[in-house]
């Protein structure tokens, strides 16, 4: 934050003020999210960001993975159970070892066969885009899944353990040592910048955001641009805004009702001294001025001018 | 035409490559990478250098968020796409069967040969003290332990449990058994490669625990005359259970020993490094723990001679020996 918000000498105005706590409120966002970007440079030499998973994606990543391994577990034995009464005890016997054993590979193999297939992700993680990644950019490789899987036996079974142990007071003691130190454990993606679990530290992996973004429409192209012609904007109506009020504006034309286009297209008017056209639309003029703000945007940031948004005045 | 956006035309001119590259890459991520035709795996790194280059171009020149954000998120797709793991499951299996887990194993000596001593260290020490006074076995088990194989029992009682009676194999008590006993071994295995990150220090717990367990039961069945008798009933699997136990332990120390001592590393990267051995490790010990309990569940009821049951578990360790330790041609790769 360079720059301070312009407002006249000796007369403080109350909208003013709200502008520049909002403005401040929003660096401070950006700021925070920077933190979990992270730059791959790839072998061409491109830069790539990657974007950490937060905390409250990951823990919402395991517990849908959690949710379904027990429905696969309890699915299972109940359908075994029901089997079984048609079996007799040899086979019985039989079947519940099998069944034991197959509850085992799901408790430990089910993060381990998701996470190396391609996608590198369990059903969790992709429900919420987000993937497992080597640290150092390179391959994801089988070993590195086996440890950050297999250290998950200590940071969830343990605890687990220490909660099923009740009994006499030394055992309360040991379970509550047990629950300290399952707690750090719980907490430790909490506490440091990369956001990983001790899983992740033994295998040297991290956990990234790894969203499909879909390819919309240019909101300036050409087909519009005809439509655009009796819009012409003078050099300081183009220049009202900055860069964020753009990608604003980006967001309400691609999303908003049109009420809310409404109301923007309005302020823009005002703000800008716009007199509107008897049968000037409001998605028309917000379309044309955008188009004419993101030509005069692009243009300044070819001269190596960005103007983050409109209380940058250079 | 001069009238349109700069960043429109970049985009007008490249944005049906980067469909494509989309395209290929959906493709690749739902069905695996044999659905590609050989016309798309040939387009791919030209594709994907152009995508790259897109996006450094867009930022520089761009303001349409979207573009950016697709592009970003395009590139990182192809990115671990085209630098990630290609090979399918059943290579990558066939290759941890191949090399890497026997290179782990054998390059994990010094460990082994430390959680070796633990177990068995804690194996003598139970046995020879439940042998000059059995007052130490209910020290070491508690009132309740397996089935009535406890000192008070007789020696008829004992010799049944080691062997199987006619009639009796049919009743499938066993297999439940031995894959209670896997599940529960595998599971103390893994603990035992997890806990190695506290310095490898609750790992020796373990092994010595485990030994004293095994060790005082021997006693037992020593004292009653029926040594060989139980060591062979033991053997026929134990010696490749016992030897998975041994190299979980191992497994921890790696990553112990590497979190201890990192040298000239930073600690992080010392126990990055011996975390992917150590895993490996331990993922081999399930696999013997599998076995293992195959060889309990059949080897061990189906055959009651004490010399198969000697022959089979010292072949069986000859055979892991050879797989771990014995020298083997370097990869043409």
């Amino acid at each position: 934050m360079n720059q301070t918000v312009p407002s006249a000498p000796g007369r403080v105005d109350p909208a003013n003020v709200e502008a520049a706590r909002r403005r401040r409120a929003r660096m401070q966002e950006e700021e925070r999210r920077s933190k979990l970007v992270r730059r791959l440079v790839t072998p061409e030499g491109a830069a790539i960001r990657l974007k950490l998973a937060t905390a409250t994606e990951r823990a919402g990543a395991f517990l849908i993975d959690v949710a379904i391994q027990w429905a696969i577990v309890v699915a299972t034995a109940l359908g075994l159970l029901f089997a079984m009464r048609a079996m007799d005890p040899g086979s019985r016997n039989m079947a519940w070892a099998m069944w034991l054993v197959f509850y085992f590979f799901v408790r430990n193999f089910y993060y381990i066969l998701f996470e190396l297939g391609t996608k590198a992700a369990t059903p969790g993680k992709r429900a919420l885009g987000i993937r497992v990644a080597s640290r150092d950019g390179g391959r994801l490789t089988a070993n590195s899944v086996l440890a950050r899987n297999f250290i998950r036996e200590i940071e969830v079974g343990l605890p687990i353990q220490f909660l099923l142990m009740g009994g006499d007071r030394v055992q309360g003691w040991v379970a509550l040592l047990g629950l300290i130190w399952s707690g750090i454990f719980l907490l430790f993606p909490i506490f440091n910048r990369d956001k990983m679990r001790v899983g992740d530290l033994i295998a040297g992996t991290w956990v990234i955001r790894n969203p499909k973004t879909k390819l919309m429409g240019d909101i300036s192209s050409s087909t519009k641009t005809a439509a655009h012609e009796r819009f012409t904007f003078t050099p300081a109506q183009a220049d009202a805004y900055g860069i964020h009020e753009l990608h604003v504006l980006e967001d309400v034309l691609r999303q908003s009702t049109q009420d809310v286009k409404a109301q923007v297209a309005l302020r823009i008017r005002h703000k800008i001294g716009w007199q509107p056209d008897p049968g000037e639309t409001d998605t028309a003029f917000l379309e044309a001025y955008y188009a004419a703000l993101r030509r005069r945007l692009e243009q300044r940031m070819l001269l190596g001018d960005r103007k983050t948004d409109k209380f940058d005045t250079r | 035409m001069s009238d349109l956006l700069k960043s429109y035309r970049f985009r007008e001119e490249r944005e049906s490559d980067w469909r494509k590259l989309d395209l290929i890459l959906t493709r690749a991520e739902n069905s695996g990478v044999k659905a590609l035709s050989d016309e798309q795996m040939t387009a791919l790194p030209h594709l994907y250098r152009q995508a790259v280059s897109s996006l450094s171009v867009a930022r520089a020149i761009s303001l349409d968020q979207n573009v950016i954000a697709y592009l970003e998120s395009l590139c990182t797709r192809a990115y671990f796409f085209v630098y990630g793991a290609r090979t399918s499951l059943g290579e990558r299996m066939m290759d941890f069967l191949r090399r890497d887990w026997p290179a782990c194993v054998s390059s994990a000596l010094g460990p082994t040969i430390l959680a070796a001593l633990f177990l068995f260290g804690g194996w003598a020490l139970a046995f020879f003290l439940c042998m000059q006074d059995m007052e130490w076995f209910w020290t070491f088990h508690g009132q309740n332990f397996w089935d009535g194989r406890n000192p008070d029992a007789t020696v008829d009682y004992l010799r049944s449990t080691i062997y199987t009676e006619e009639g009796e194999l049919s009743d499938g008590q066993l297999t439940s058994f031995a894959s209670y006993l896997f599940n529960n071994n595998a599971q103390i295995a893994l603990f035992a490669f997890a806990l190695g990150f506290a310095f490898g220090i609750p790992t020796a717990w373990l092994l010595v625990y485990d030994g004293v367990m095994m060790g005082s039961l021997h006693a037992v069945f020593w004292s009653k005359g029926l040594g060989y008798e139980f060591t062979g009933w033991l053997l026929i699997h134990g010696t490749t259970e016992l030897f998975a136990i041994v190299l979980a332990g191992a497994a921890g120390f790696v990553i112990g020993g590497a979190v201890a001592f990192p040298g000239q590393m930073t600690r992080l990267n010392s126990a990055r490094k011996a975390g992917q051995t150590a895993a490996s490790i331990a993922m081999g010990c399930v696999i013997m723990l599998i076995i293992a309990a195959l060889l309990e569940g059949f080897g061990r009821q189906l055959i009651n001679s004490d010399v198969i049951r000697y022959g089979v578990a010292f072949s069986i360790l000859g055979l892991w020996f050879a797989y771990f330790y014995l020298p083997r041609k370097a990869d043409p790769l």
